[in-house]
């Protein structure tokens, strides 16, 4: 057989193992630690967006509550490791475990729901986390939970100062969400979510069972972005409530996703390279002074890429057969 | 609980939701007109109130005497966001439910950032104005003036929101709900009707605005608070219905008073969360949305 | 014989109108049954009662002795319902291939599998040159080829169209009543609802006409177009239009 699918899968191939390849090869020259860590945030929220885009963009539930997986993640390994010793390298799959069991609770009531309402309704339950968390002293409430360091080790992924394991540690974490996702839209599941997407009548006519489609696609990106918490807790050190859990994270984590391209396996990636680097730049260069000149750049930023290029960034790279795609 | 202080607590939550109500109203509007939520409707909100408190800075003017003209700026502003964003947000040809949620929200961030720009990141208040600090004595229950005008004037906000759907640009604006394209063919710019009803939802939330600057802190983030909040009630009154706004902006300040008072006052929100969602698996359009 | 389709005292209805006050018939194992009748007459309610969409108040719809009513569309789509839209819903973000793919997958667990059996499919029905092309960059009737190809890939005992052949033009009808042909041709059994009566008659085996919610009468197309009722029933409807 030859037909634009399979000639698009090899090509994604082959693309990815050049971008893997690139990112690897990437922090080899740099010294200056504020671009290593630039670097990683941009490769970890690539893979977070690309978990979001599982659910948001492929099934195209768009969920605006992604913060309580990416929290409850951070706080599962986080947890494990001080009160029973799991070490974080295992308590990243405990995270993936938990943060996506949770979307399935959080899935049952939201999924009944649709277009705006299921929005606004995964805000809730984002902000409903966010204030139990806050409340909850067995978690250190508002004062949050302090990772101690006991230590160099990949088992209990702590390093002093080097960042080169974290970096391969975030894009172990991309590279593992770009694969599921490409597994994914070759699957099955893939084109039972895509087609809930489009036309969730037409779908069940097809057979395709369109809650259950929903549930899965929200266990995985729940999982993964559980998962991505879970490595950004340790490599920040410290999380509480607010550094993991508000409303705003949700927004951080599906915004790369949106602007690059949803449902696209290079448009979280794309989007993650413009956004993390304009945000933070903007943020060290012109947020000193406090005067909110970071914040207009990057709200305007996200206006006129959203405005321009509605099927995402990833549009000004696309081919001729794959314009269905980015539709 | 003693008689009183339920009495007590039940006017507090009637107060407040009065004006949930009113910041929900000019969302649900939008949303009834051409099914945009406007993310940025809470920084509109915050607009108002910054616009009251330098207003008063500079000329020491009562915000009460402010509210026709803060609610005129707000709809210019508004009718401005539509011509400039949504109108372009609305055309595209993918992901427009995607775009217009981003659009909105970057609109958001950008106010917040431009409001800190000129007034910096502290919190402000509008002090000394004729109504602070004084109080209506009910028997007991104990009415804060400011909060008391500000419910009267969201009821006022409510019925000249009814009276604007009587008159013809009013059956305009319910003509465009009901069919988007017909009214094309009967001679209505639908264009100009999408403007009005951004211009009317955003003064809506203006006066909301003006009336809580009375008696609420200003900060860039103060929209962003309130904006959760004006979201739940308009899901669970029902989106697009001005009566749903209503009453579940009273129902939630009800609720938010009494968790406050019985169980938690930092968990005074999960308390109307969760009565949103029970409400929600129940009647999944809201209370009075359309099935 | 046992008839494959058989729906037996079906009734519906919306708020206070009747849509469907007790129907019974039988499809049989191969036939293209006409469902006809005056607008407002029930086709589309009884015709998603078939399809699951829609759960009869009373009455039962069985498929091949087994009840379907009531299961909703997903379940009667894996037993071997499968239908089209009156209004096309075509999965546009993805090619003409994808969409096929979603019907075979119904039937195929692997995707190259489904991917075989969507391509077969896709040149039953005469899509080949289209195969890698969105499916909003279609043609109207392309779209139309596209939903049956789409419900076809599900491998149905029962294929329901609804109203496909009408608004095209006489060359574009001509090649859908082919293609329809062909899916019968197959063993595929049809129920196929049009609101125009010369379309349908000259292909339908048997018609069943429905008028204010109830069956009026059924038969040949020959009896049908001799039946006083049903002339009754069409011209009151075009006077009132």
């Amino acid at each position: 057989m030859d037909n634009a699918i399979l000639r698009r899968r090899k090509r994604e191939v082959l693309g990815g193992v050049i971008v893997l390849a690139a990112l690897a090869l990437l922090p080899l020259p740099i010294k200056d630690v504020y671009t290593q860590n630039l670097i990683i945030i941009t490769v970890l929220f690539a893979g977070l967006a690309q978990a979001w885009n599982i659910l948001g963009g492929y099934c195209g539930q768009i969920s605006l509550g992604h913060a309580l997986y990416f929290g409850v993640g951070g706080y599962v390994s986080t947890l494990l490791y001080l009160k029973a010793g799991l070490p974080p390298s295992l308590g990243l799959f405990a995270a993936f475990g938990v943060s996506g069991l949770l979307a399935l609770p959080v899935g049952w009531p939201c999924f009944r729901l649709s277009g705006h309402y299921y929005a606004i309704a995964t805000v809730v339950v984002g902000e409903i986390g966010y204030l139990l968390f806050l409340n909850w002293d067995f978690v250190g409430g508002a004062t949050g939970v302090f990772i101690p360091f006991h230590g160099e080790s990949w088992a209990q992924l702590q390093f002093k100062t080097a960042k080169l394991p974290y970096h391969y540690l975030v894009l172990a974490f991309a590279a593992a969400t770009w694969l599921t996702a490409f597994l994914l839209e070759g699957s099955r599941w893939g084109f039972a979510w895509r087609a809930v997407k489009d036309d969730v009548t037409a779908a069940r006519s097809l057979g395709v069972n369109i809650f259950s489609s929903k549930m899965a696609a929200a266990a995985l990106s729940g999982g993964f972005t559980g998962m991505g918490g879970a490595i950004y807790a340790q490599y920040v050190g410290y999380i509480d409530p607010d550094s993991v859990l508000a409303g705003h994270f949700s927004i951080l984590i599906a915004l790369p996703a949106v602007l690059g391209g949803v449902s696209t396996l290079w448009g979280p990636l794309i989007g993650a390279a413009v956004l993390m680097p304009a945000s933070e730049l903007s943020r060290s260069y012109l947020g000193g002074s406090g005067r909110g000149v970071d914040l207009m750049l990057y709200g305007g930023l996200i206006v006129i890429v959203a405005l321009a290029r509605p099927q995402g960034l990833v549009s000004l790279f696309g081919r001729k057969d794959d314009h269905a795609r980015i539709a | 609980m003693p008689v009183a202080e339920i009495l007590q607590v039940a006017a507090g939550g009637l107060l407040m939701g009065l004006i949930y109500a009113l910041v929900a109203a000019g969302l649900s509007l939008i949303f009834g007109l051409m099914d945009v939520v406007n993310f940025a409707h809470g920084e509109l909100m915050m607009l108002a109130m910054y616009a009251v408190f330098a207003i008063w800075q500079l000329t020491g003017a009562d915000p009460l005497l402010l509210l026709p003209v803060v609610a005129v700026l707000l709809f210019g502003l508004g009718m401005a966001i539509y011509r400039g964003l949504i109108a372009r947000a609305l055309s595209v040809q993918f992901n427009r439910g995607m775009v217009q949620i981003f659009v909105t929200f970057g609109l958001a961030i950008f106010i917040r950032g431009a409001a800190q720009f000129v007034w910096g990141g502290e919190f402000r208040s509008v002090t000394g104005h004729w109504l602070a600090d004084r109080s209506l004595n009910l028997g007991g229950v104990f009415l804060p003036l400011p909060q008391v005008a500000a419910s009267l004037v969201c009821l006022a906000a409510f019925a000249g929101l009814l009276m604007v759907s009587r008159t013809e640009f009013g059956k305009a604006l319910e003509a465009t709900r009901e069919d988007r394209d017909a009214v094309a063919l009967i001679g209505i710019d639908r264009d100009r009707i999408f403007a009005m009803g951004w211009g009317l939802g955003a003064g809506a939330v203006g006066i909301a605005g003006v009336m809580l600057a009375g008696f609420y802190y200003v900060g860039p983030n103060v929209g962003a608070s309130f904006a959760v909040i004006a979201y739940v009630t308009v899901a669970l009154g029902g989106f697009g219905s001005m009566l749903g706004a209503l009453v579940a902006g009273v129902l939630i300040g009800e609720v938010e008073a009494f968790t406050a008072a019985l169980w938690e006052p930092s968990l005074k929100q999960v308390g109307v969360f969760a009565v949103y969602l029970l409400v929600l698996t129940f009647r999944p359009r809201g209370l009075f949305g359309k099935m | 014989m046992p008839a494959l389709l058989e729906i037996s005292h079906v009734s519906k209805r919306f708020g206070g109108v009747a849509a469907n006050v007790d129907i019974s018939f039988d499809v049989q194992q191969g036939e293209i049954l006409g469902l006809i009748g005056p607008n407002g007459a029930g086709k589309t309610s009884l015709f998603n009662s078939i399809a699951g969409e829609v759960t009869p108040d009373s009455g039962e719809i069985r498929l091949d002795g087994v009840k379907l009513s009531g299961l909703g569309p997903v379940a009667c789509a894996q037993r071997g319902v499968a239908r089209t839209f009156q209004v096309v819903r075509s999965f546009d973000s993805m090619t003409v291939l994808e969409n096929v793919m979603v019907g075979a997958f119904a039937k195929h667990a692997s995707s190259r599998a489904a991917m075989r059996a969507a391509v077969d499919v896709i040149a039953f029905c005469g899509l080949s040159p289209r195969m890698d092309r969105p499916a909003w960059s279609l043609s109207p009737p392309e779209k139309r080829r596209l939903e049956v190809a789409r419900a076809l890939a599900t491998e149905p005992r029962v294929l329901l169209l609804d109203e496909m052949l009408t608004g095209l033009t006489p060359t574009e009808a001509q090649s859908g009543v082919q293609l329809i042909r062909d899916v019968q041709a197959r063993g595929i059994t049809i129920v196929m609802v049009e609101h125009v009566m010369e379309i349908v008659l000259p292909l339908v085996g048997r018609a069943v006409v429905l008028n204010l919610g109830q069956v009026l009468t059924i038969g040949t197309p020959a009896e049908i177009v001799k039946n006083p009722d049903v002339i009754r029933a069409y011209l009151g409807d075009r006077y009132a239009a």
